[in-house]
């Protein structure tokens, strides 16, 4: 066994690899930039080796600064991690030049897959199924009805030039193909100058789930089940999932058998994916196919690990060290549910906008996972960052994976839907509140999952999860609670008149244009008059409500605002106001400002210093021009038009620091 | 006996009504309270006793002796908030438009004599279209008497104002004399003269809200310390400021429980400061994550955002808190600034409010503006005020505190108690680039660069100043909390008398 590894890679990846070196008493070395120097996985490692300026490609992307780091510390060994230089064949080449262990698959194999039109052939000739299509030349609209019959309905024609949505033509029947063939040809040479088309079968209902491969040096390779990912953003995974609500055992097994087969084919050794896309308008499960493999470990490994048991970095680290596969494919079982959701720097009320800086808070539900693989009951959190710690705008948005296992799905989505509630991050935007409504969702918890799923669902962006009247009697309890504990504190002052003042026990709460009455006498609670079953602690200062409401087990994120509390739970964020009922009676003589109509304003989306300003008043935009720049943690955000129109009034100049949301200019 | 009794209900109903229902439904229209309802919400329940109810004016010209008005556009008053006793007015402006009579001065001055006799704040709820015309003089010699009160009053008990309606004329010099001004953003406004005058005068058209509504003058003007989005929040805020306040000069801060450890450690401020010098960091972290429950009240927060100013709790017992923004202006001490912290630095010392000073300074701001506006003078106050503050006063250096502006900010010279630094303070004169290009003038870039090395080295770190004695201890950011806490028990019996004087001469 390797004696000392040395982990070329960065933050969550990094510190989970090394968790498992340390359980498997391996000494651990960490590389890292300039913008990592203070980061948790530096710290963790037994030894950490300073490897240059902060962008990638001076330093975690430089192979030569990796090896002499192994030179100077004696690492035997190294684990790429994911991404970087985990696929890069002439890595894996100069470690073995050098006679440092690669935790990886062999040269051949990353070189084989890393090819995306040699790998489908590589599949094909396994015997893996792949997307039915015809690549060669189209003479005419008959040939191209021949193809589209064998194919099978519906198919898509493409330009071979196309991109963007443009030239692409679908036909459901023998019909639309005689209709639509010529017009795809003649837009692709009106659009790209190339008339060429191909023609391949169209996946309704797609669905992404990849098979897990784990091979060893002495020919023995396995599956360890499938993984859905379906829900994607822009082709970036938010949620994963195994099982996979959608694969049968039958389906299972035709697909781990031709995965493995594609694996043995070019002599795969190592943890490696298998990605496919399947259809989800095939109820037989045979509509698979072959998309690509990475030879490396994946994000979202986790998943596997929950259900399976199987520790895959520790199994990656034997097999580099040449050990034999303890398992066979019998041992390989499903056990449970998992989830995975990948907790992003980005702001989804603020049209998923990335987010980088300072974490002012950062608290996760459970402390990153030591012991048991399933975290702590059934919750576990793989992270790279701390309270106080930075997400730079270098690398990867990601600031956490949060993993949680449960007997069934939907007690893997509860655990989920809870530990999002307590987990808490200030300081950016973040996409907890997003991920915490997915979870909730009736679709997802239908298991009805496309890779359009959040284009579907959330066409005109997120604006908080769909909130329950149930849930708004709880919380307008909770914030009239809290609002209780306050005032009997303010009431606890020294110096008074007379006697302590008891605080009001009763209180009208208003939530968006919902208004409770809350009234308190003894242990009795009541809303609007009806009992109300309430079992709650709150001590002033408490960043964090955990309630028992009527029943429903509650973790709320509070926060003091200047007339109630700013109450953040189950994916959502509410304004409470709070007021004594005494005083909420005047309540009705103020005047409900309009929010003013900003859509006309360019708005600063982030503090950040106005770099450049590109028009000037009375100038005409178009919608998606550039107008301004502004420079937040040293990254350049291009704000752009809306939409066209005319520029009213600029109230800022480049040079200044501007707060989020400052005006940068009026549009008329 | 009952008659006299049904006398005494009759009279007092007719006072409850101010003005009539008419006035007090075109008052509500316009999203505001009458003076009655905003001390209910600003009084604990049942706490306030009225005084004067039945005055009435004295006026007989222009047929004023046929419209009396029991109350005579003011109601005054005590009561308290949670507990402590607290004098109020609250002009009426249902009430000949809430206009000042001699009469209505005279009740406004019986409270702030109470007030200043018995030592409890007074706190003003200003309505008012202004000086009653129909009496002349008589309501001109009305408002001096309360400027004299609020004068004799100033640094004694604290006065806050809240700006609910107009204000304009004369009757501004009473609020702009008192401690803090809250108003009500679109529906309250301030001016010397209003925008009618200014038309005639200048020429200048100018709206009431952009010459003088609440933006204006929290923001531009800083005559005006919070901006509420209306009465009831104002009122309401009103009532946890009060909360920090002490009663008056003699008694010393208030105290309330708190559950929050007065030893709680905060390991993410070991990484506020920045990798590099030159990128900000709010400081509003750093102050929220020392003080108790993260419960800050900021005063001024719209204005010289350059420096942060306000009051928070150490183990339940408020401090005042000044500090250095670094994320405006860098953090400069400018003419805006200056004023800002020196006035409220000399209300904690008049009140007997330790001071937390948080130190991030470049220097003063340059530029010609900045001169010829007097810098000199304004900065001067800051200076001066932090130097003659016999309260105890603890300072926490978290970068830089370079040139004159070092010595501003609570420096040990200036009679500092406790200087604490962290380990990324950097004491110097100035910058080190700076330094040295003086230093060594018309050297190459080179040897500048190099010598700027040797002067970062030297300079950009808290020991050459600790080995001076100027740095008390230079502690871990984590353990901010816990420091001052500590030092603030230790000071708790702290005695420091400056020598008698009439009083100062600040460079006003």
């Amino acid at each position: 066994m390797f004696k000392k590894i040395l982990i070329a890679n960065r933050g969550e990846i990094a510190c989970r690899v090394i968790r498992t070196a340390k359980k498997m008493g391996i000494a651990t070395v960490a590389v890292y930039s300039d913008a990592d120097a203070r980061a948790p996985f530096v710290q963790m490692a037994d030894e950490a080796v300073h490897i240059g300026p902060s962008p990638a490609a001076q330093s975690y992307l430089i192979a030569e600064k990796i090896i002499e780091a192994c030179k100077q510390t004696g690492a035997d060994a190294v684990h790429p991690g994911y991404g970087f230089l985990s696929e890069r064949t002439s890595f894996a080449q100069a470690l073995a030049d050098n006679g440092i262990a690669f935790v990886g698959p062999p040269i051949n194999a990353i070189a084989a897959m890393g090819d995306k039109i040699e790998s489908k052939k590589l599949a094909k000739l396994a015997g893996v199924n792949v997307v039915p299509g015809f690549v060669g030349e189209i003479e005419s609209t008959e040939h191209a009805v021949q193809i589209s019959n064998e194919i099978g309905y519906p198919v898509m024609m493409k330009a071979s030039a196309g991109g963007g949505g443009k030239g692409m033509r679908l036909a459901y029947n023998e019909n639309d193909v005689r209709e639509g063939f010529e017009a795809t040809k003649r837009e692709g040479l009106n659009s790209f100058g190339d008339d060429r088309v191909f023609i391949e079968k169209f996946i309704l209902n797609p669905r992404h789930i990849e098979i897990q491969i784990l091979g060893d040096q002495h020919g023995n390779v396995l599956y360890l089940n499938e993984r859905e990912c379906s829900i994607q953003r822009r082709h970036q995974k938010v949620v994963e999932e195994a099982p996979s609500p959608f694969v049968t055992p039958k389906m299972r097994k035709a697909m781990g058998e031709q995965c493995v087969a594609l694996a043995k084919a070019v002599g795969y050794y190592s943890a490696g994916t298998v990605e496919l896309i399947v259809s989800g308008a095939d109820p037989t499960g045979e509509s698979f196919y072959f998309l690509e493999m990475n030879t490396r470990l994946q994000v979202e490994h986790p998943v596997t690990e929950c259900i399976t048991g199987v520790d895959l970095v520790e199994q990656m680290i034997r097999v580099a060290a040449g050990e034999k596969l303890a398992l066979t494919q019998d041992d390989v079982k499903i056990d449970g549910w998992a989830i995975e959701n990948r907790v992003y720097a980005e702001d989804p009320y603020r049209g998923f906008l990335p987010s980088t800086g300072r974490l002012v808070r950062y608290n996760p539900p459970v402390a990153g996972w030591t012991g048991d693989i399933r975290g702590v009951d059934g919750v576990r959190v793989d992270d790279g960052v701390r309270d106080g710690g930075e997400v730079s705008m270098f690398y990867d948005p990601m600031i956490a994976k949060l993993i949680t296992w449960g007997a069934t799905r939907d007690e893997a989505a509860d655990k989920q839907v809870a530990a999002l509630d307590r987990f808490e991050l200030e300081g950016l935007g973040h996409n907890i509140d997003f991920l915490s409504a997915i979870m909730q969702h009736p679709r997802f918890r239908s298991g009805e999952l496309t890779t359009g799923f959040i284009a579907e669902e959330y066409p005109d962006g997120f604006t908080g999860a769909a909130t329950s009247p149930d849930l708004i009697r709880s919380l307008a309890a909770i914030a009239a609670f809290a609002a209780t504990a306050e005032a009997d504190r303010a009431r606890q002052v020294d110096g008074q008149l007379g006697d302590e003042l008891d605080p009001p026990l009763a209180w009208q709460v208003k939530i968006g244009d919902v208004v409770h009455d809350v009234a308190f006498e003894g242990e009795e609670v009541t809303i609007d008059g009806h009992d109300f079953d309430l079992a709650i602690e709150y001590t002033p200062g408490d960043r964090m409500i955990e309630a028992e409401a009527e029943g429903d087990n509650l973790s709320v994120k509070i926060a003091k605002t200047r007339m109630g509390f700013k109450m953040t739970t189950r994916g959502a964020i509410h304004q409470a106001r709070v007021l004594p009922a005494n005083i909420a009676r005047l309540a009705a003589h103020m005047i409900d400002k309009v929010p003013p109509d900003l859509s006309r304003f360019l708005l600063c989306p982030m503090p950040g210093l106005l770099v450049a300003l590109h028009v000037q008043e009375g100038d005409k935009v178009e919608a998606g021009q550039a107008l301004a720049v502004v420079e937040a943690m040293k990254m350049e955000n291009i704000l752009r038009a809306e939409k066209t129109g005319v520029v009213k009034t600029v109230n800022a100049k480049a040079g200044e620091s501007l707060a989020v949301d400052a005006i940068i200019l009026e549009m008329e | 006996m009952s008659s006299n009794i049904a006398e005494l209900e009759k009279r007092r109903d007719a006072a409850r009504m101010g003005g009539g229902q008419k006035r007090i439904d075109s008052q509500h229209a316009k999203g505001r309270l009458t003076a009655r309802e905003r001390l209910e919400v600003l009084l604990d329940e049942g706490s306030f006793e009225e005084y004067d109810m039945y005055v009435e004016h004295n006026c007989t010209d222009f047929g004023m002796d046929e419209t009396k008005i029991p109350g005579d556009g003011v109601v005054t008053g005590s009561g308290t908030i949670n507990g402590r006793l607290v004098f109020v007015f609250s002009q009426d402006f249902t009430v000949f438009g809430g206009s000042l009579s001699e009469r209505h001065a005279q009740k406004i001055c019986k409270v702030m004599d109470m007030a200043l006799k018995v030592g409890a704040p007074v706190i003003g709820l200003n309505d008012s279209g202004g000086a009653r015309i129909q009496e002349g003089v008589a309501s001109l010699g009305g408002y001096a008497e309360v400027f004299q009160r609020n004068v004799n009053a100033s640094g004694v008990v604290p006065q806050i104002s809240l700006i609910m309606g107009p204000c304009a004329g004369g009757a501004v010099y009473s609020p702009a004399m008192t401690d803090f001004i809250f108003m009500v953003k679109d529906s309250s406004y301030m001016f010397v003269t209003g925008p009618d005058v200014v038309k005639t005068v200048t020429n200048e058209v100018v709206t009431q809200e952009e010459l003088g509504g609440a933006v204006t003058h929290t923001a531009k003007s800083g005559v005006a310390d919070v901006a509420f989005e209306n009465d009831i929040e104002a009122l309401l805020a009103a009532r946890d400021f009060f909360d920090y306040l002490p009663e008056n000069n003699r008694i010393g801060v208030p105290e309330r429980p708190t559950d929050d450890p007065w030893d709680r450690i905060e390991e993410s401020l070991d990484t506020v400061i920045p990798a590099s010098a030159n990128m900000p960091y709010d400081m509003h972290e750093v102050i929220k994550k020392t003080v108790d429950e993260g419960d800050f009240f900021e005063v001024q927060p719209t204005h010289a955002g350059n420096i942060i100013i306000g009051f928070g709790r150490i183990e339940g017992r408020t401090v005042g808190i000044v500090a250095n923004q670094p994320i405006v202006l860098a953090g400069c001490l400018d003419i805006n600034a200056s004023k800002k912290a020196g006035r409220f630095v000399r209300f904690c010392d008049a009140f007997e409010i330790p001071i937390i000073t948080f130190v991030d300074v470049p220097g003063f701001l340059p530029g010609v503006s900045q001169e010829h506006n007097g810098i000199i003078k304004h900065g001067a106050k800051l200076l001066f005020a932090y130097a003659e503050a016999t309260v105890p006063k603890i300072t926490i250096i978290t970068r830089k505190a370079y040139g004159g502006a070092y010595d501003v900010m609570a420096s040990k010279h200036l009679r500092g108690d406790l200087n604490y630094a962290w380990p990324t303070a950097e004491i110097a004169v100035m910058g080190a680039k700076g330094a040295v290009e003086i230093i060594f003038r018309g050297k190459t870039t080179e040897e500048i660069a190099e010598r700027t090395k040797e002067y970062e080295d030297r300079f950009a770190n808290p020991f050459v100043a600790a080995s001076k004695g100027f740095i008390d201890e230079v502690i871990y950011p984590h353990s901010t909390r816990r420091r001052i806490a500590l030092g603030l028990r230790k000071l708790r019996n702290k005695e420091l008398e400056n020598p008698w004087k009439k009083h100062d001469n600040i460079p006003l």
